[in-house]
């Protein structure tokens, strides 16, 4: 059987590439991308560890999780998609006016 | 056995298709690579005896949000990120900032998987504790989710509602007065 710290490993990797994502990428739909990454690697700590404990509890998270990434991916694309059809651009560093 | 080299090989396809999406220029590829991350992260999760968790995560992640992303990246058609100006001129990529950001990066890194292989009976096999066939079957999920979380579980169709709400207004074309 495969140690409950192999999962956690996995996802500590795949949550620390979501933030790396978050602040190198230059598209807002990328890093909206790396946001989902970094949900689904706290998804698989939840069930790792709900799975380790004998209990459902941890899959019943990962369904709150679920609905909350999709609610976020919902308004975050519709957000995406105003801001585009004010500047013609993904690039978050067109977005500035509201910078002091 | 072949359990454990099945956990390795979706392990490091999860991992190299989440390194690969931030690695990408175009977001349609990164999209792609996302979903095949999912598919990895659902075969673990039937490792984890969690089998409704991994349809879950076929058809709600992989097939309904990745494709509202896909419709997104389709509808602005806007592939390439556009990155010539920025890049040199933004003062986050002096080479002794971009160098301490690196250093945070890999503290991070370090600091996690630390803490992680600290965490108590983190060397016990995962499937030790609980009745497999108990944990697996849809019945005993619903159950504690009706019972147990029965507020969150209301608590979520709203915030459903509000999400759909908000994103049509959002995403709705203004009109002139």
């Amino acid at each position: 059987m495969i140690p409950l710290g192999h999962y956690l490993v996995v996802s500590a990797i795949m949550f620390a590439t979501g933030t790396a994502g978050v602040f190198l990428r230059r598209n807002l739909i990328t890093i909206l991308l790396s946001i989902e990454i970094m949900l689904n690697a706290v998804n698989l700590s939840f069930v790792a560890f709900g799975r380790s404990q004998g209990t459902v509890d941890g899959q019943i998270i990962t369904f709150f999780v679920m609905t909350v990434a999709a609610a976020e991916a919902a308004v975050g694309l519709a957000i995406v998609i105003a801001l585009f059809r004010h500047r013609e651009s993904l690039n978050p560093d067109a977005f500035t006016s509201l910078k002091w | 056995m072949p359990e454990t080299v099945l956990f390795y090989v979706f392990s490091a396809v999860a991992v190299g298709a989440s390194l690969l999406v931030i690695g990408q220029r175009n977001p349609m590829y990164s999209i792609m690579l996302l979903i095949t991350a999912f598919g990895a992260l659902s075969a673990l999760y039937i490792q984890l005896d969690a089998p409704f968790v991994a349809m879950a995560q076929i058809i709600v992640y992989a097939g309904a949000i990745m494709v509202l992303f896909l419709f997104v990246v389709m509808l602005l058609n806007a592939p390439q990120e556009d990155a010539a100006q920025w890049d040199r001129t933004h003062p986050l990529r002096r080479p002794g900032v971009s160098r301490f950001g690196a250093m945070l990066a890999v503290l991070l890194t370090v600091q996690l998987v630390w803490a992680l292989l600290r965490v108590t009976d983190a060397g016990a096999a995962v499937g030790g504790r609980g009745n497999a066939a108990e944990l697996t079957s849809v019945r005993s999920v619903g159950r504690v989710l009706f019972t147990d979380y029965m507020f969150a579980f209301e608590a979520t169709s709203v915030l459903i509602l509000v999400a759909m709400v908000g994103a049509v207004l959002l995403a709705a074309r203004e009109e002139k007065r």
